[in-house]
């Protein structure tokens, strides 16, 4: 059977990564994936506020996540609900284990992630854009962080799902958020039944997806800092 | 025997590959996973005698011994202020280290040294292990700075905005015409006529924003030169 938009198991949504779009923050980067724009904004290290919950061994990671209210068909009504709250969580659990934590003690790093386009996958294209913001904002980390969403959509495995397979009946989506280099996995979260095996074939489509991400994460990252080709000249 | 994966001076990303093989040594934005070097920093790859280390491109200030920063004074304390460094934290600026006679402290308001709001250049003088700064104003030229206005940058650009032997920022001061201090921590102090400081920032500005571009200063002549007609 084929998928709606007529792509392969294994395809993607086609994928675009900017780094550096917001001037006032840190580290920032743009990440869209077929209909679904990400952006995130990174601030920080900075003093730790409240200062109650600062943490004298490591950096305190705070992340936001917030959909516009112009992002989804049917106006979403604006500021945080239930659902944003989690999604932050998931989104700093996700992110957490690839930065060091240990080089700044005392302080704290927020992620602001915004979805201004939502068409399935907001968490995944978070993640990916808030992993790239961390990395242009001179965070130490172990590795990139990459997340694309697999699933089980008419009894097939399938990387990628669009709104429209993620609305099929019995659909399963699970997310999943990976370092390649460390070749770890830092979320995954399943929503639906499906037998074991076809969870093992959308796994493997989905860290196939993410390897995807990664390629153009990177391109991303050196983009922003080697304009038209030209060297960067030694400052020592 | 290791292999260099990477070219120096090439762009790493984190958990990108630098070298393998134990003969190679991890040092800042890096670290040793197994047998291979993996950057843990956006920024340029530097290998000196076999020891590998990212040049950020961008980042907080990071503080270190005997660094010549601005500061603004954020709070008073009942013994020192609190000085804003534009780093993780914020700094400490005991009274002992900041005046020169003895003050009794239960005697005396400490504010009428410096207050609130006020922009110091200062020394660093000592990163405790736990990563709390302490300031002194024990050396030449440190002082209270009064009036101007504070340009804030990526501290990882301040040696393209000195310049080589300060040929860069010694130029600024020749077009504007302003007073220009520059602190390690990104901080530049510019103080002059309000027209003249509003060009030195945007030629601050300019400079970070093509601090990577091969014949800056051409560039930066062009616009002071355009700017001061």
């Amino acid at each position: 059977m084929k998928r709606p938009d007529g792509r392969k198991p294994d395809e993607l949504r086609p994928m675009e990564a900017k780094v550096g779009v917001i001037e006032n923050a840190t580290g920032s980067a743009m990440f869209r994936i077929g209909n679904t724009i990400a952006i995130a904004g990174v601030y920080g290290p900075r003093e730790m506020h409240p200062r109650r919950l600062e943490d004298p061994e490591k950096s305190v990671i705070k992340c936001y996540y917030d959909m516009y209210s112009f992002s989804v068909p049917e106006r979403k009504r604006p500021g945080p609900d239930r659902r944003s709250t989690e999604l932050g969580m998931v989104i700093r659990n996700a992110l957490e284990p690839a930065i060091l934590v240990k080089e700044f003690p005392k302080s704290g790093i927020d992620i602001f992630v915004s979805i201004i386009q939502a068409d399935a996958g907001t968490r995944c294209a978070a993640i990916s854009a808030a992993s790239m913001a961390l990395a242009d904002a001179g965070i130490p980390m172990k590795d990139l962080v990459c997340a694309v969403a697999c699933g089980n959509v008419n009894d097939m495995a399938v990387a990628d799902l669009s709104k429209e397979e993620e609305d099929v009946e019995l659909t399963t989506d699970i997310p999943i958020a990976y370092m390649p280099r460390q070749k770890k996995i830092t979320l995954l979260q399943a929503d639906g039944d499906l037998s074991a095996k076809r969870f093992h074939e959308a796994l493997k489509l989905g860290i196939q997806g993410c390897e995807q991400v990664y390629e153009i994460q990177k391109k991303a990252l050196r983009e922003k800092y080697q304009i038209s080709g030209e060297m960067i000249e030694d400052k020592d | 025997m290791g292999n260099l994966l990477v070219n120096e001076k090439q762009i790493v990303i984190p958990g990108e590959e630098i070298a393998t093989g134990m003969d190679f040594l991890p040092s800042f934005g890096t670290y040793r996973d197994g047998e291979s070097i993996i950057a843990s920093r956006l920024g340029i790859l530097s290998v000196r005698n076999r020891v590998t280390k990212v040049i950020a491109l961008n980042g907080v200030y990071m503080p270190q011994m005997d660094d010549l920063i601005i500061g603004v004074v954020k709070d008073v304390g009942f013994s020192g202020w609190t000085i804003d460094i534009g780093s993780v934290t914020y700094a400490n600026l005991p009274v002992g280290e900041a005046v020169r006679d003895k003050v009794e402290l239960l005697k005396s308001d400490i504010s009428k040294f410096y207050e609130i709001g006020d922009v110091i250049v200062t020394k660093v003088m000592n990163v405790t292990k736990s990563r709390i700064v302490q300031l002194s104003m024990r050396d030449h030229g440190l002082r209270k700075l009064q009036g101007g206005i504070i340009v804030k940058v990526v501290p990882q650009k301040i040696p393209r905005i000195i310049g080589k032997q300060g040929s860069m920022v010694g130029m600024i001061k020749e077009y504007t015409k302003c007073e220009i201090s520059v602190g390690q921590n990104g901080f530049i102090w510019v103080y002059g006529p309000a027209d003249k400081m509003q060009i030195t920032k945007r030629a601050i500005k300019l400079i970070e924003e093509k601090s990577h571009i091969s014949g800056l200063t051409d560039k930066v002549k062009e616009f002071l030169e355009s700017e001061s007609k």
